[in-house]
């Protein structure tokens, strides 16, 4: 079972407290925007086989949103942090980069 | 290839089983095809089938990473039904099930069709709603179908329970000519027939690389060596994502984790396919016994092939509330597949950005009873660049707006 720690209320959180709620660092496209920019945001998720970046909610806990880097192939969680921020922390890229040296995720690496 | 018939199975019992061939060659690859299919799992070799049989290409290449039908074809629970609401969703599924009604013959290989009927349960009034408009839908669209009481439910299944307190059985959508068939036969099936007409079946055979040049394909690299294409389609589900950035493009597909589980093999008790959609569960009986179950899928990417057990908990735990009788059954095996889930649910059987690519993906958690009418509307969409069947599905709908909505049939496994 995938056990994420909530990095507002420190809980070891096991999966069935939480809910998952796709790729992290969105940027939101509205009105005014282009056709393809608001395509994109709408349906191009990264969908990588490896090194992942994803907003989770401790739903069943403290309710707070908060973001996680994972694994897809292996399911080895590297880190979460905090959601009041649009890049993962430089101590979550560097732990990135310890386990998968010349990771690449959008334009994050 | 030699024909498989009762007169065969006399004369080899008569010397010893000696005279059976291989179903099909294991070859190494030629230099150039003019079409190369990469996956072969069902969908891939419906694909080169048909693009052999109806368009007579035949010098054919179907590539496949592991082994033939051994991803998904291999996992899934082996539904096959076509009451949907939307009329491309009805066409596409209702060509691949009247296609899967005389396949045995057609391929010469016995894929075990077992049209056993398939019944949807509403559970909830939400549910009679949505399941009596599908069956007018289904009407219109010459899918045979009916909405039947929970009196005629239970004769159908005596083993249910109508009034389970948290989910009665209100009624349910009957789909007769629905069923189940041997997954892996169809794979098989189709692999001996495309390598009877001389395609190439090219298996632990990495696709690494796409070459184009001046906008179109001209080949794949491969861990075997470069080989020169015409035309490539790419139908590797879960890994779809992965092909078309070889490819130059990107898809909007996000691949998730979906379980199936068996039980021990008990005395026949059920002989339809029930899906109950409100709790997430699906069950069947084979030909051996076990019952077959299939849950929902997990919220997140996940390329592991196994899924979180606690899904399996709640699919089990309101499937024992409608059928009591499971609650004392072991549970032998589960496993889990990767599914390729576009936004709308619904496939994509398209051209691409490359000229003569070719893209077949997005089935999710639907695509077993899917492979005869992809391959057939795929190979059509390869041959001629243009077929009825996958007109609807084509890759620019995301951006256009025009969307499938199935996911009232779609959302859930099954």
């Amino acid at each position: 079972m995938l056990i994420l720690n909530c990095p507002y209320c420190g809980v070891d959180a096991e999966e069935t407290e939480l809910a998952a709620g796709g790729e992290a660092h969105l940027k939101r496209f509205g009105p005014g925007s282009s056709d393809d920019e608001f395509h994109d945001y709408l349906f191009m998720r990264e969908n990588p086989k490896g090194v992942h970046f994803e907003r989770w909610r401790h739903a069943n806990g403290c309710g707070k949103w908060f973001h996680a880097a994972r694994c897809t192939q292996t399911l080895e969680v590297f880190g979460t942090y905090s959601a009041q921020t649009t890049e993962p922390p430089q101590e979550i890229k560097d732990a990135i980069t310890a386990k998968r040296p010349g990771w690449v995720w959008r334009d994050f690496s | 290839m030699r024909h498989y018939s009762a007169f065969a199975v006399a004369r080899e019992a008569l010397r010893y089983h000696t005279g059976w061939e291989r179903a099909w060659r294991s070859p190494e690859p030629k230099k150039r095809y003019d079409a190369v299919i990469v996956g072969a799992g069902g969908h891939g070799l419906a694909t080169a089938y048909y693009l052999g049989k109806n368009y007579g290409i035949q010098n054919v290449a179907v590539i496949e990473k592991g082994w033939l039908g051994g991803g998904n074809t291999g996992r899934n629970t082996t539904i096959i039904r076509s009451n949907y609401l939307q009329d491309p969703s009805a066409a596409i599924y209702e060509k691949a099930r009247s296609l899967y009604e005389d396949l045995s013959q057609d391929l010469n290989y016995n894929i075990m069709f077992s049209p056993r009927g398939v019944m949807m349960l509403a559970q909830t009034q939400h549910e009679i709603r949505g399941y009596q408009r599908t069956a007018h839908a289904n009407a219109l669209q010459g899918v045979k179908t009916e909405w039947i009481t929970p009196e005629r439910v239970k004769e159908l299944v005596p083993i249910i329970n109508l009034d389970g307190p948290r989910y009665p059985v209100l009624g349910a959508l009957w789909q007769e000519r629905g069923g189940t068939a041997r997954h892996d036969a169809v794979a098989w099936g189709y692999a001996r027939a495309c390598s009877a007409m001389g395609m190439d079946i090219i298996q632990q055979c990495e696709v690494t690389g796409v070459r184009s040049e001046n906008g179109r394909v001209v080949g794949v690299e491969t861990s075997k060596g470069a080989i020169e294409c015409d035309k490539l389609g790419i139908v590797v589900a879960g890994h779809s994502g992965q092909l078309a950035e070889m490819a130059g493009f990107r898809l909007p597909l996000e691949a998730i984790a979906l379980q199936a589980l068996v039980s021990e093999p008990i005395k026949p008790c059920m002989d339809v396919v029930v899906m109950a959609n409100t709790v997430h569960g699906y069950m069947s009986q084979s030909d051996k016994g076990e019952m077959v179950i299939g849950g929902g899928t997990d919220g997140f990417n996940n390329f592991t092939q196994r899924g979180s057990f606690h899904h399996i908990e709640e699919t089990v735990r309101a499937l024992v509330e409608t059928f009591p009788m499971i609650s004392r059954l072991k549970m032998l095996r589960q496993w889990g597949g990767i599914v390729d889930m576009t936004g709308d649910r619904s496939p994509i059987l398209s051209k691409t950005p490359l000229g003569g690519c070719f893209i077949n993906c997005g089935w999710g958690t639907g695509g077993f009873k899917a492979i005869p009418g992809s391959g057939w509307g795929m190979a059509q969409l390869m041959a001629t660049g243009h077929s009825p069947l996958t007109e609807a599905f084509s890759l620019d709908r995301f951006k256009e707006g025009r969307f499938i909505d199935e996911s009232v049939a779609a959302g859930v496994a099954h």
